[in-house]
């Protein structure tokens, strides 16, 4: 018994039973990795370990291993950190502002992308965590703990400290979002197991899914621990860009201090985590044939999110430069020119080209449902975002007040290997969750399957 | 767990038809143990006459706890404590002490309402649930009726359940 809608597109292909959804998505938790798989994971742990090498370097020697200079304070470090938050901003978006807007389509990929969400987490937590220089007592500065002064504590009347709890607060609670949804599709595995005699495997698939049984009174409260989850991650995820750009628009640097930030951040933050998905996610769906659940509607849907969010990031760099020259604030003036045309213009040019031409393209339906040229912009906005917050930070720090202190900033080999740690970390997570992990909510898209499948012919 | 005990499992394949069937048999007298489904089925907790759960009072008291208490450390750490002199403003105003009073909300009331989900719902990592049919992670609906609360016999139920639409009745005993 099943419907079709002649209005909306269904949103799985390939007339899916539920059954069928179990068996896709199970079979390759079950089945031995691919050559595909082995070679991703390769690459992924090269990164990591040159990465890691670089890091321990910097950790021996200390962070003036960096090219960070008396200037320019800040560059790579935080300009990866700001870019790896925003990426993880699209997870949460997808499967908790969708949820409450009841938006069906994000059942078969908001699973991935929350998983995104996380790793990328980590990844931008590794660098302010790293350019305390002294790592193991990152915890005892950064939280107010009882010490040995008396005690005095943290202050928090800094962004930074405030950017601390926003992002430990966003890491938890994004995880325990995420293996809220895990668990009934664990169970799933386990049943599986059982039925095909691997009791290892049904033993720890049971212990991580804390036992479900998928009563009708557990679904009950388990659909209402999910509403209030995704209710409580809304205005978190909002908040976390928010207080990030507050490190910035809170302080007094010219091109810093402006209310435009958070709601320049957010945008930016879901633009470039809607790419990161994509990016992700087109890999996955090819790697794990899952064609059928992740269809081109479902790119589409994504890259019109592109669009709106990089339009808004647009207006934003235009009203910024607006601003600048409405506000006859001559530093703030010279900041704005600066960047356009000072030794950086090539920055702030192929950020320009990148975040506010390259999305536009996606107005016409030929290049938002094509895969190929989806692939592609969609690392480009991403190229483009980093270079947005290498511009903000950078640019604004190079020209000191005093002309005798302006400098360049020029990245070691450490600037990078840190970068490379982090894409090594993301990436290697992402292949062992894909692996091992149901990388499609199957209970979700379970509940969908009567409704909007398409019909077998 | 219980030991002996003697379950009619009635298998469906349709939500829809579950549904209906859950309504009429309990209008028969008929007591159900659970219904086990392997996804969420909207109205099934109506039709079961599941009262509304509590857990969402529950969040708010944890985000609450979470409020006074980020508000009541910030507070007395840097106005009463160790008052610090931060650019000649005041020890302790309140602007500044928003966004970690409000991530420490959001905090508390998260974990607080998912560990209070898994103690409700009695969920351990180490814990075997009773299982009445494998297939009921899969694609199956599972209706466990418990012989124990019902006066009827184990013929009558599986009647009763067949002519609502069961695909299957078992027996399962524990």
């Amino acid at each position: 018994m099943q419907v079709t809608s002649s209005i909306r597109e269904p949103l799985v292909t390939g007339g899916k039973t539920v059954r069928d959804v179990s068996e896709d998505i199970s079979r390759q938790v079950e089945g031995k990795p691919t050559n595909l798989w082995w070679m991703a994971i390769g690459i992924s742990l090269v990164l990591l370990l040159y990465g890691l090498y670089c890091v321990c370097m910097m950790l021996w020697h200390g962070i003036g291993m960096w090219g960070l200079n008396k200037t320019v304070g800040w560059a790579w470090d935080i300009t990866n950190f700001v870019w790896w938050v925003g990426i993880g901003h699209a997870g949460t978006l997808i499967s908790a502002i969708l949820l409450l807007f009841r938006q069906r389509w994000r059942m078969s990929i908001n699973r991935a992308a929350e998983a995104m969400t996380i790793f990328a987490v980590i990844c931008a937590a590794s660098f302010p965590a790293f350019h305390m220089g002294r790592l193991w007592l990152g915890f005892y500065w950064a939280l107010p703990f009882p010490n040995a002064f008396g005690s005095l504590w943290v202050n928090f009347n800094s962004p930074l400290l405030w950017d601390v709890f926003a992002i430990s607060t966003y890491f938890s609670v994004s995880l325990v979002f995420w293996y809220m949804g895990l668990i009934p599709d664990f169970a799933v595995i386990r049943d599986r197991a059982v039925r095909m005699g691997h009791n290892t495997r049904a033993l720890i698939y049971n212990a991580l899914s804390f036992g479900w049984q998928g009563g009708a009174k557990t679904w009950m409260r388990y659909e209402s621990v999910a509403l209030i989850l995704a209710g409580l991650s809304t205005p978190l995820v909002l908040s976390v860009h928010t207080i990030v750009s507050m490190d910035f628009a809170t302080s007094v640097i010219p091109g810093w201090h402006t209310t435009i930030f958070p709601p320049y951040f957010v945008a930016g933050a879901i633009f470039s985590g809607f790419a990161m998905v994509l990016t992700l996610l087109l890999v996955t769906r090819k790697v794990f044939k899952l064609e059928d659940y992740i269809t081109i509607y479902h790119v589409e849907l994504m890259n019109i999110i592109i669009i709106i969010t990089g339009s808004i990031v647009g207006i934003a760099y235009i009203t910024e430069f607006f601003i600048a020259w409405y506000g006859q604030v001559p530093a703030e003036q010279y900041a704005f020119i600066n960047r356009a045309t000072g030794p950086y213009w090539w920055a702030y040019w192929s950020m320009m080209t990148c975040n506010v031409i390259s999305p536009q393209l996606f107005w016409f339906k030929k290049i938002r449902t094509n895969l190929v040229s989806t692939f592609i912009l969609s690392i480009i906005v991403n190229i483009g975002m980093w270079f947005e917050r290498f511009v903000i930070i950078v640019t604004s720090l190079h020209r000191d007040y005093i002309p005798s202190s302006w400098s360049m900033f020029h990245p070691t080999m450490y600037d990078i290997g840190q970068y490379i740690f982090t894409f090594g970390l993301f990436f290697t997570a992402f292949f062992l969750f894909a692996k091992f992990f149901p990388v499609i909510n199957m209970a979700e898209v379970k509940s969908i399957v009567k409704a909007t499948s398409e019909k077998k012919h | 767990m219980e030991s002996n005990k003697n379950f009619v499992v009635g298998i469906f394949d349709d939500e829809d038809v579950l549904i209906h069937a859950v309504e009429n048999v309990r209008e028969k007298g008929l007591r159900i143990h659970e219904v086990y489904s392997p996804f969420p089925v909207h109205g099934l907790d109506e039709a079961l006459g599941y009262k509304r759960t509590r857990l969402p009072i529950a969040s708010f008291l944890f985000g609450l706890t979470g409020t006074t208490l980020a508000l009541f450390t910030q507070t007395w750490m840097l106005g009463y404590d160790w008052p610090m002199d931060i650019g000649g403003k005041n020890h302790a105003s309140l602007p500044p002490f928003i966004p970690v009073t409000f991530e420490f909300t959001v905090l508390l009331s998260a974990f607080g309402m998912v560990i209070t989900f898994l103690i409700v719902s009695n969920m351990k990592p180490y814990s075997w649930p009773r299982q009445f049919d494998l297939r009921s992670t899969d694609d199956k609906h599972v209706m466990a009726v418990d012989l124990a609360e019902n006066g009827m016999s184990k013929d009558e139920i599986g009647r009763l359940l067949k002519q609502n639409g069961a695909s299957e009745v078992n027996e399962k005993n524990f």
